[in-house]
C-alpha cells in the first residue's frame, strides 16, 4: 500500500482521519516522513493541516502562544521569543529548523526533541481538541496521545530567568549528549526561590530533575551552594543508550554539565 | 602549496611540468553544476526495487525459510533465496588465488553475522518491497556466538565459518604469516629495557554520503548494464561472472564515479543479486543500501589488536621488536587475510631493527565483515607503533623525533623482510616537520640524509 | 494507486506531474522531472546532500511530500547557472577546490545560496552555521566554508 497523504483545513477533520489504523499526523515531515523512508510499513496515511491558526505565535502580558505547526526557525527569529532562540536553534541545521515543528518536537524520541526539554521547563501548557494538559502529564502519555496537538502556551520567564544548554560531541551542530533546559528565580537576596529543570536524554523522553530542583531551593548560585543539586541531578533518571553515549556516560556527565549551567 | 626542491636535489632531474602546479580537477565542473552522474541518477521505465531480508542474529541455523505470502504482496515481482543463485558460495579474493570460498550471496542453512543477506525481494516500488520483506518467514535456531578474537582463538570457541574449519585464516605459512629477522630472544636479552604493550581498536564504518548500490538495465540480448559505485570495477565484474556463471562479454559495468568511497566499497555484494534480479525478471533493477545499512551492513574498517614487545638501549636504538597482530575479520573472508598479511609486511615500521619477530592473524567473529578501509592492516599498526615509540622514548628519557632519527631506516639497510631499503624519505620528513612544528633537534640529525651515496 | 497532481516552478520554469501520493519531493524532483542534482544520501534528513530551496527556503527535500510544494517555487543547483554562466558559488567551489566525490556538492551549495541571499557578507561562524546540516566526508570542510566566504567576497566586488 503506498503512503498516501489526505489535507484538511480544520483540526476535528483531521483528528477524524487520524482515528484510521496506520495514519500519522505529518508536522514538518522530520519524524515521520523519515519513519517511513526507513521501512517503517506500520505507517501507511499521513494527515495534514492547513489552519493557519497553527502557524501562528501570540505574545500578550508576558504570556506565550505558539501553534503547533510553528517552525523551529519562526521560533528562532521571533522578536519576543529572544530567551528561547538558543533552544531552537540546538535543533537540527537550518533546514531542519525550518521544517521541524513545535509540534512535533513533543514527540521526538530521545536523543531529538530538545526544544520540548526546554518547553518542559517552562511548565508549557498543550492544548488539543480535547482540552489542555500540563506539559509533564502530556509526554508521559504521549504514545498514546491521539488528538493533533493545536498549541503550546506558556509564560515568558524574566529575563536571564531562562537557562539552556545543548551537549553534543560535533561542533557546531550534533546529536544531544544531554540538554538541560532551567527556569530558575532568585530572592532579593540571591537565593534560590524556585527552580525547574528539565533534562534531555536522561530518560526516553523530556524529564523533570525534581530532586535537584528541591536541593537547590534557599540556595546561592555558587560553587557550594549548588552541590546536593548536582549530587541528586541524575536521581530518578534512566538515560539512553544510543550511539552517541551510553547510559553511564550520560549520568556521569550530567553534574558537571549541570553545574555549568547553573554557574553560568 | 610550496614545493621544497633542495632535498635529493643532486638525485633528481629538476624537470618536473605537473607536480607542484595547480591543475583544476576535471571532475568538478560537473559536480557544482549537478551534473555529474551518479549510479543512483540513472532511470529507467518498469525498475523494479530490491530489499534485503536481514538476519536480525548473530550465528543461527536456518531451520525454514517461507516467502509465500512475500510472493503474493501486491508490487512484487519476483522472490530470490540461496536456490536461485548459480555459484552462491564465493569469496572475493579468488581471483588471486586465495581462497576458500566462504561467503554466500544469499544464506544457505546459516547465518553468521547480524545484518546477513537471506531473501531478496524484487518489487514495483521501494514500499512494496519494504512490505513484503516484512512478510519473509524464516525459521532460525540461534547458535552461540563469538565476538572477541581471543575469545574465538581459544579451543572450544563456536566455529564461524565451516569453510575454514577453524577460527582464523590458515596461510601456506600456517596459523598467521610471520616474519623472522635476526634473534629477537638474544635481543631482549641484551637490551637495556624491555617493554610490552598492547593496543586495540574497534570497527570504523567509512559513512560515505552515498551510499553502496547500483542499478541494472537488461540490454534486451542477454547482456547487462551494471551502474554501479564500486570502486574496484573489475574485480566486481570478474567475481559477478562467477555468481552468476555468465561470461564477462554478458556484463557490461558502467562506473568509477563514487559519492565516498574510502575503500568501503570494494566487496562485491550489491552487484551480482541485482543482475540476477533483473535477469530472472527482464526487468531493470534498483538496489540501493538505506543509510541504516550502509552503517550496519557495509563492511567497516577491521577491529584489530597489536601487541609489540620491544628491547632498547639507553643510546637510543631499539635492538629488538616482536609484533603480534590480531585483524577482525568478521563471519568471512573478504579482504582481511590480504589486510592481515599487510600487517606483517608493514611490521616493524620505518625503522631498522636488527632482530624482529612479526606474527599476524586473520581471526573470524560473528561480526559484520570488515574490508578495506584507507591503509587497512596498516593504519591502526601505525597508531600502535608510534605510541610504542613515543612510550620507548619517555621510558629511556629521550626527546621522541630524535629517537626516531635514530632508528628512522635509510637506503642501503636491510629490512626484516630481506629487502634492502631503497628510496626512503624519512629523515627528510622528520626535518621538515621539525621545522614546520617548531619541534627542535640537535643539529647532527639536521645534518642527516636519508640517501647514502653508492648506497 | 492514487496519483495527485502536483505543480511548481522548478528553477524558473513550470512543472506539472502526476505522482503517487506520499512521494517525497527529491524523488518527484529525481525520478518524474528528471532533475537529479539534489542527492540521496541518507532519506532521514541527516546528510544534507537533498537540500533545495522551496520559496527562499532551505529545505530537505527527502523528508519534504511533493504535495506540499504545491504552487511554491523551487531552486535546485541544476538551475544556477545562466547562460553558461557559472553562479558565483560554483565558481568559487570550483577554485577553491570545494568538491571531491562532489555527492554532497548540490546541497551545500543550496545551503551555502539560501545563507548568502540574505547575509551577503557572512562571517565564518555564520558560513559555520549555514552549512551546519549538510555533511561532506571527503574535503574535511574547510575548502567548503572557503569557497563560501570566496564567493561572498566576490559578488560583494561585483556590487560594488
Amino acid at each position: 500500500m503506498a503512503l498516501a497523504l489526505q489535507t484538511f483545513a480544520t483540526v476535528r477533520d483531521a483528528n477524524a482521519a487520524l482515528k484510521a489504523q496506520g495514519t500519522r499526523y505529518l508536522g514538518g515531515g522530520t519524524l515521520v516522513v523519515r519513519a517511513a523512508n526507513e521501512g517503517d510499513v506500520a505507517v501507511s496515511g499521513l494527515v495534514r493541516l492547513t489552519d493557519p491558526a497553527l502557524s501562528a505565535i501570540a505574545v500578550a502580558a508576558g504570556k506565550i502562544r505558539i501553534g503547533a505547526s510553528v517552525t523551529m526557525a519562526a521560533v528562532a527569529r521571533h522578536p519576543e521569543l529572544g530567551a528561547l532562540a538558543k533552544a531552537a536553534r540546538a535543533v537540527g541545521g537550518p533546514a531542519v529548523r525550518n521544517m521541524a515543528t513545535v509540534g512535533g518536537n513533543l514527540f521526538a524520541p530521545a536523543p531529538y526533541g530538545d526544544f520540548a526539554v526546554a518547553l518542559l521547563a517552562l511548565d508549557a501548557t498543550i492544548t488539543t481538541d480535547d482540552g489542555e494538559l500540563p506539559i509533564e502529564a502530556f509526554l508521559s502519555g504521549r504514545d498514546s496521545s491521539r488528538a493533533i496537538v493545536t498549541s503550546v502556551g506558556f509564560t515568558l520567564p524574566k529575563a536571564d530567568g531562562f537557562r539552556f544548554l545543548k551537549v553534543s560531541r560535533i561542533k557546531p551542530k550534533g546529536v544531544s549528549v544531554l540538554s538541560i533546559a532551567a527556569v530558575i528565580e532568585q530572592a532579593a537576596d540571591g537565593t534560590v526561590s524556585s527552580a525547574r529543570i528539565a533534562l534531555g536524554c536522561m530518560a526516553d523522553r523530556p524529564v523533570r530533575a525534581k530532586a535537584a530542583e528541591e536541593a537547590l531551593k534557599g540556595k546561592t548560585l555558587d560553587r557550594n551552594g549548588i552541590a546536593p543539586a548536582l549530587a541528586a541531578a541524575a536521581e530518578g533518571t534512566t538515560p539512553i543508550t544510543d550511539p552517541i553515549a551510553s547510559a553511564w556516560y550520560r549520568a556521569e556527565v550530567l553534574p558537571v554539565h549541570l553545574g555549568r549551567l547553573l554557574l553560568s | 602549496m610550496e614545493l621544497r626542491k633542495n632535498y635529493f636535489a643532486d638525485v633528481r632531474k629538476d624537470d618536473l611540468h605537473e607536480i607542484g602546479q595547480p591543475r583544476p580537477r576535471s571532475d568538478s565542473p560537473g559536480h557544482v553544476t549537478g551534473k555529474t552522474a551518479y549510479f543512483a541518477d540513472r532511470n529507467f521505465p518498469g525498475m523494479l526495487h530490491l530489499k534485503m531480508v536481514r538476519s536480525p542474529h548473530h550465528h543461527a541455523r536456518i531451520r525454514s525459510i517461507d516467502t509465500s505470502e512475500a510472493e503474493r504482496h501486491p508490487g512484487v515481482v519476483r522472490v530470490l533465496t540461496a536456490k536461485d543463485v548459480p555459484h552462491n558460495v564465493y569469496t572475493i579474493l579468488i581471483l588471486i588465488q586465495i581462497g576458500p570460498e566462504d561467503e554466500t550471496v544469499l544464506a544457505d542453512g546459516k547465518v553468521r553475522w547480524k545484518g546477513e543477506a537471506v531473501v531478496a525481494v524484487l518489487a514495483e516500488t521501494e514500499r512494496a518491497a519494504q512490505e513484503a520483506a516484512a512478510k519473509v518467514k524464516v525459521d532460525y535456531e540461534v547458535l552461540p556466538a563469538v565476538f572477541d578474537m581471543e575469545e574465538a582463538l581459544k579451543p572450544g570457541a563456536p566455529l564461524v565459518n565451516e569453510y575454514h574449519g577453524q577460527n582464523y585464516y590458515l596461510y601456506d605459512s600456517g596459523e598467521c604469516r610471520k616474519v623472522r629477522f635476526g634473534d629477537v630472544e638474544a635481543g631482549f636479552a641484551g637490551a637495556d629495557h624491555v617493554l610490552e604493550q598492547s593496543y586495540q581498536s574497534s570497527p570504523i564504518e567509512h559513512a560515505p554520503t552515498e551510499t553502496t548500490g547500483c542499478v541494472v538495465a537488461p540490454e534486451g540480448n542477454d547482456r547487462f548494464t551494471c551502474y554501479t559505485n564500486t570502486q574496484a570495477m573489475f574485480f566486481t565484474l570478474d567475481n559477478a561472472s562467477i555468481i552468476l556463471q555468465m561470461p564477462g562479454s554478458k556484463l557490461h559495468f558502467v562506473g568509477g564515479t563514487v559519492g565516498g568511497g574510502f575503500g568501503g566499497k570494494v566487496d562485491v555484494i550489491v552487484e551480482p543479486i541485482a543482475i540476477l534480479g533483473a535477469k530472472l525478471t527482464g526487468r531493470p533493477v534498483s538496489f540501493i543500501y538505506s543509510r541504516e545499512e550502509e552503517m550496519q551492513i557495509s563492511s567497516p574498517r577491521a577491529a584489530e589488536k597489536v601487541v609489540i614487545k620491544d628491547g632498547v638501549m639507553k643510546d637510543g636504538r631499539i635492538v629488538a621488536r616482536k609484533v603480534t597482530g590480531y585483524t577482525d575479520a568478521g563471519a568471512y573472508s573478504r579482504h582481511s587475510p590480504y589486510g592481515a598479511q599487510k600487517g606483517a609486511g608493514h611490521y616493524p615500521g620505518p625503522y631498522t631493527i636488527p632482530n624482529v619477530w612479526i606474527d599476524t592473524y586473520c581471526v573470524y567473529t560473528n561480526r559484520t565483515p570488515s574490508s578495506a578501509m584507507r591503509g587497512f592492516g596498516v593504519t591502526i599498526g601505525d597508531f600502535a607503533l608510534e605510541v610504542q615509540m613515543d612510550k620507548l622514548a619517555r621510558l629511556i628519557g629521550m626527546d621522541p623525533l630524535e629517537f626516531r632519527f635514530i632508528n628512522a631506516y635509510r637506503d642501503g639497510d636491510m629490512k626484516a623482510h630481506r629487502q634492502p631499503t631503497e628510496g626512503a624519505a624519512l629523515i627528510e620528513c622528520m626535518q621538515e616537520a621539525s621545522r614546520a612544528a617548531n619541534w627542535p633537534v640537535a643539529e647532527k640529525y639536521m645534518a642527516m640524509s636519508s640517501y647514502r651515496k653508492g648506497a | 494507486m492514487a496519483k495527485v497532481p502536483v505543480q511548481f516552478t522548478l528553477n524558473g520554469s513550470e512543472k506539472a506531474e502526476f505522482i503517487d501520493s506520499g512521494t517525497t519531493l527529491l524523488n518527484a524532483l529525481r525520478d518524474k522531472i528528471g532533475d537529479t542534482s539534489p542527492k540521496g544520501g541518507c532519506q532521514q534528513g541527516t546528510c544534507g546532500a537533498c537540500s533545495v530551496i522551496v520559496d527562499g527556503e532551505l529545505r530537505l527535500s527527502c523528508l519534504t511530500l511533493a504535495e506540499t510544494c504545491n504552487g511554491t517555487a523551487i531552486t535546485t543547483t541544476s538551475g544556477l547557472a545562466e547562460g553558461g554562466v557559472l553562479h558565483p558559488l560554483q565558481r568559487a567551489f570550483l577554485d577553491t577546490f570545494a568538491t571531491q566525490c562532489g555527492f554532497c556538492t548540490p546541497g551545500m551549495i543550496m545551503a551555502a545560496k539560501v545563507l548568502l541571499d540574505h547575509t551577503p557578507n557572512p562571517s565564518r561562524d555564520e558560513v559555520v552555521e549555514a552549512l551546519s546540516g549538510n555533511i561532506c566526508r571527503c574535503t574535511g570542510y574547510e575548502p567548503i566554508i572557503q569557497a563560501v566566504l570566496t564567493a561572498a567576497r566576490a559578488n560583494s566586488q561585483n556590487a560594488a
